[in-house]
């Protein structure tokens, strides 16, 4: 990897005698839109939340453009450029859309009124400049998704952490959310996605990274990762690997 | 200060510790079934208490012999709670936590007033009962039987207690509080689970009530202080924790006592608190509570 | 950068001339009541609208619900009585020094209850408020049981004194209760408004977007406990004695909550709403029923609390079409 603005270094975590992740090491590029797949309890999740500072790795260590970012918190890791979306949508209720993404523009301004321009400047971007001021309980589900997108992008984020943004949506609004990723991507941001499903990924990553029970299965272009035996037995169940 | 003195302070601290743990049994059981923080719960002590004496004084039916009594109607005003305020506190859809606080709140402040009204705010006591005036002597350490009678009870229902969460019921209980929602799928009735819940986390304190009203004296606000009580040894032990609630309140009384003794009897609060806050510091949950 | 006006810029602007309005006419009030009595309920409500303001910005945005908050009024009416009374220090200066101890006191106590959560944080500010009503009760310095009474010297703004006239405590409560109003619609307004509804509404989410949690709860406690602190000394002086129970109680915790709880917590008008409606029928039940202490006014004062609580969980500002805030629309996940 020329220039990787995200490395993962021989990373392991456990939950009392559950081993989440176990010694998982890659490279995430600059600009690349990374996707980071797996069956249910391969681990994606728990990778995420470390990468994104809300848990601390057991062993090894996350580097953010060369920095160590693991173990530093969550705060921090966002602090310096770390963005995410939650798998199971965590918007804040009581607050209009508008005042959703206004706490995310608070992570780069004090000033409100900065604050709330940033923050409508995201919302047009994410297709939601018409709901700005509609209660976030409102939205329907895949606006609730964008809504997370928004309020992730209005801390300036290099890297974009995105868990399972497409799944359970329509293929109509599942199209809608991948061009909504490769817009973030034009701005400069490095997106890496969890998604279980992986035919959903495929058209829309550089790359992948394959999780099976906590550790690396393998790496490569989508293409190669399909057609990779070991991801069709692990992932799809033996009956698929001929 | 002599060694007899030190010990039956001591185990009057632990008799008394007793009760607290079941006063705080029923507010641990009904905190760890649904995440509700019975604020009347002390009040329902003082009906409970109210209730011995009502019956005493009507029918000379001694305390000890009202225990099913008391505990029987405790339960019912339990269920009753649950069924006419609790549930529509859970169900309402803005701010559950808070209106849950609030309302518990509203009705121990109507309950002391209908005790007042009921009752005046005069002291009442019952001294006549087959447990007054009688001690018990081992050497030179001489405790009151109404106290040694009220520990004893107070551990039997705990073991009561610790038999229903062997029932059917009891696993039912269980399965609720891992996760309410999913217990419907099994064919398990929530609201029946609450009700009943609530209905055993008041006559636990009936039973209490009973007990201390041989001993203690009885007025409107007399719930306040034993509920305090309650919610220190309910955090200290580890909300929704049986065996976390019965260490606790032994804990509370034994410092109580000794606080009283070696340092001031008006400090003897001061005692449980201190443990309380030090507790707090080091395990946020309890010594028993799950993290 | 310049923001068109939106919904939330229009909203605080008509917030702003609401509050202005009110305030004028707040001010006129009294002047057609000559009843002593009722001119005395105003100034009573008028503290609590104050008071209950200050719980709402740690119990409403911040959505830590404090059962302690008598500690904080405690604290500071003996403060500024015993700077007065003790020291010659007049009170408006005491009153600084009220909110400071106020606001220490409050960063004291959520030290150790911060990292609590739900009922656990609850039940340790009850805990703390109990103790230190304990501790007030043996402490020599502050009078124990027996309190302290500021003597009546002569009628003076210096020493907030006005023994006949009930007018300019009027004019001081209402200053109280708009300042803590200005404060409630700044912070709302501000990046620690912002921060706080979040970590009521989601603390995960609110830290990956890089809200410091803990920092925020503890600025949110610091000025809780200070506009509560001063809140106390105004009541010392209004009063003119202070002692444990008056000051300390739990039942004082509660009626500071009840107000923005009623009223809407969360909400920039429900304490006021909820202070407007609450302290008169408390204290004219009190007055009606209660008269002889047969326990009526507590049942119907119980019986409102419980009704209001269930009929209208998200406070009576919604009544008005107000759109409540932090604590309106959802419920929380305490």
């Amino acid at each position: 990897m020329p220039d990787p603005v995200l490395q993962i270094r021989n990373v392991s975590k456990s939950f009392g005698s559950i081993a989440a992740n176990v010694d998982v090491t890659f490279d995430v590029g600059r600009g690349e839109i990374l996707g980071l797949i797996g069956p249910n309890g391969a681990g994606k999740s728990s990778l995420f939340n470390s990468i994104a500072g809300a848990d601390t790795p057991d062993r090894g260590e996350i580097l953010l453009d060369g920095r160590r970012i693991s173990g530093l918190g969550a705060v921090a890791c966002t602090r310096l450029g770390i963005g995410r979306t939650f798998q199971v949508v965590r918007s804040f209720d009581s607050m209009t859309v508008l005042e959703n993404v206004m706490v995310g523009a608070f992570a780069r301004t004090s000033r409100t009124r900065q604050a709330m321009a940033r923050a409508l400047e995201v919302l047009a971007f994410c297709g939601l400049g018409g709901r700005a001021d509609m209660p976030a309980h409102a939205l329907t589900p895949p606006e609730k998704r964008r809504l997370e997108v928004a309020r992730a992008l209005a801390t300036e984020p290099h890297v974009l952490l995105l868990d399972e943004m497409l799944t359970g949506l329509t293929p109509t609004e599942a199209q809608a959310g991948m061009q909504l990723v490769r817009d973030v991507r034009a701005r400069g941001v490095t997106i890496v996605m969890v998604e279980h499903v992986m035919e959903v990924l495929l058209p829309l990553i550089d790359r992948a990274v394959v999780l099976h029970l906590g550790r690396k299965l393998t790496e490569g272009s989508p293409a190669e990762v399909v057609r990779n035996p070991e991801v069709i037995r692990a992932y799809l169940g033996d009956r698929y690997a001929t | 200060m002599s060694t007899a003195i030190v010990v039956q302070v001591a185990l009057g601290g632990l008799l008394m510790g007793l009760v607290y743990a079941l006063v705080a049994a029923g507010l641990s059981l009904i905190f760890g079934l649904m995440d509700v923080v019975n604020f009347a719960h002390g009040e329902l002590l003082m009906l409970a208490m109210y209730a011995t004496f009502v019956i005493h004084e009507n029918s000379g039916l001694d305390p000890l012999l009202q225990l099913p009594l008391v505990a029987a109607l405790l339960f019912g005003i339990g269920v009753a709670i649950y069924r006419g305020l609790i549930a529509r506190a859970l169900g309402v859809r803005f701010n559950t936590g808070m209106v849950q606080i609030f309302v518990t709140f509203g009705l121990s402040i109507f309950l002391v007033g209908a005790a007042q009204l009921a009752f005046g705010a005069d002291f009442r006591s019952i001294s006549n009962g087959l447990l007054a005036n009688r001690t018990v002597a081992m050497g030179a350490i001489v405790l009151p039987l109404s106290q040694v009678a009220a520990g004893l009870v107070c551990l039997i229902a705990f073991a009561a207690l610790a038999l229903i969460s062997r029932t059917e019921f009891g696993r039912a209980l269980e399965a609720t509080r891992e996760d309410r929602d999913a217990v419907a799928l099994i064919g398990i009735d929530r609201d029946r689970v609450f009700s009943i819940g609530w209905g055993i986390g008041a006559a636990t304190v009936g039973i209490a009530g009973v007990m201390l009203a041989s001993f203690y004296y009885i007025s409107p606000t007399v719930g306040g202080n034993f509920a305090l009580i309650a919610y220190v040894t309910v955090a200290l032990g580890g909300f929704g924790s049986l065996l976390g609630a019965l260490v606790a309140g032994i804990l509370v009384g034994l410092v109580e006592a000794m606080t009283a003794l070696f340092i001031d009897p008006s400090l003897k609060q001061i005692g449980i608190f201190a443990i309380y806050v030090l507790v707090l510091m080091i395990r946020p949950r309890g010594l028993f509570g799950r993290l | 950068m310049t923001v068109r006006p939106n919904a939330i810029t229009m909203r605080r602007r008509r917030e702003l001339i609401g509050g202005a309005v009110l305030l004028v006419l707040l001010a006129l009030l009294p002047l057609p009541i000559a009843n002593a009595y009722l001119r005395g309920l105003i100034v009573l409500t008028l503290l609590y609208a104050g008071l209950s303001q200050g719980w709402n910005i740690l119990g409403g945005y911040c959505g830590q619900i404090s059962l302690g908050h008598a500690l904080y009024f405690g604290i500071g009416a003996y403060a500024s009585a015993i700077l007065f009374t003790r020291y010659g220090i007049p009170p408006p200066l005491g009153m600084f020094a009220s909110a400071a101890l106020g606001a220490l006191a409050a960063l004291l106590v959520g030290w150790p209850c911060f990292r609590l959560s739900g009922h656990y944080y609850a039940i340790a500010t009850l805990v703390m408020g109990m103790m230190v009503l304990l501790l007030a009760q043996n402490w020599g310095f502050v009078n124990a049981a027996m309190g302290i009474t500021i003597p009546f010297r002569k009628q003076s703004w210096v020493d907030l004194e006005f023994r006949i006239a009930v007018l300019p405590f009027h004019y001081l409560m209402l200053a109280y209760a708009a300042i803590a109003w200005a404060i409630a619609w700044v912070v709302e307004g501000s990046r620690w408004g912002f921060s706080w509804r979040a970590v009521k509404d989601d603390v995960a989410a609110a830290e990956s977007l890089a809200v410091r949690v803990f920092p925020s709860k503890m600025a949110a406690a610091a000025i809780s406990g200070a506009i509560t602190a001063v809140g106390g000394a105004l009541y010392a002086q209004y009063v003119g004695f202070i002692d444990p129970d008056s000051g300390l109680g739990l039942s004082l915790s509660v009626l500071i909550a009840l107000p923005a709880v009623v009223g809407g917590v969360g909400t920039l008008w429900g304490p006021i709403v909820g202070a407007a409606v609450l302290i008169p029928v408390q204290q004219l039940s009190v007055a009606w029923l209660g008269g002889s202490g047969n326990g009526v006014d507590l049942m119907f004062y119980g019986a409102l609390i419980m009704a209001l609580a269930l009929a209208r969980p998200q406070g009576l500002v919604s009544l008005f079409g107000a759109r409540s805030r932090a604590g309106g629309e959802v419920a929380d996940r305490a």
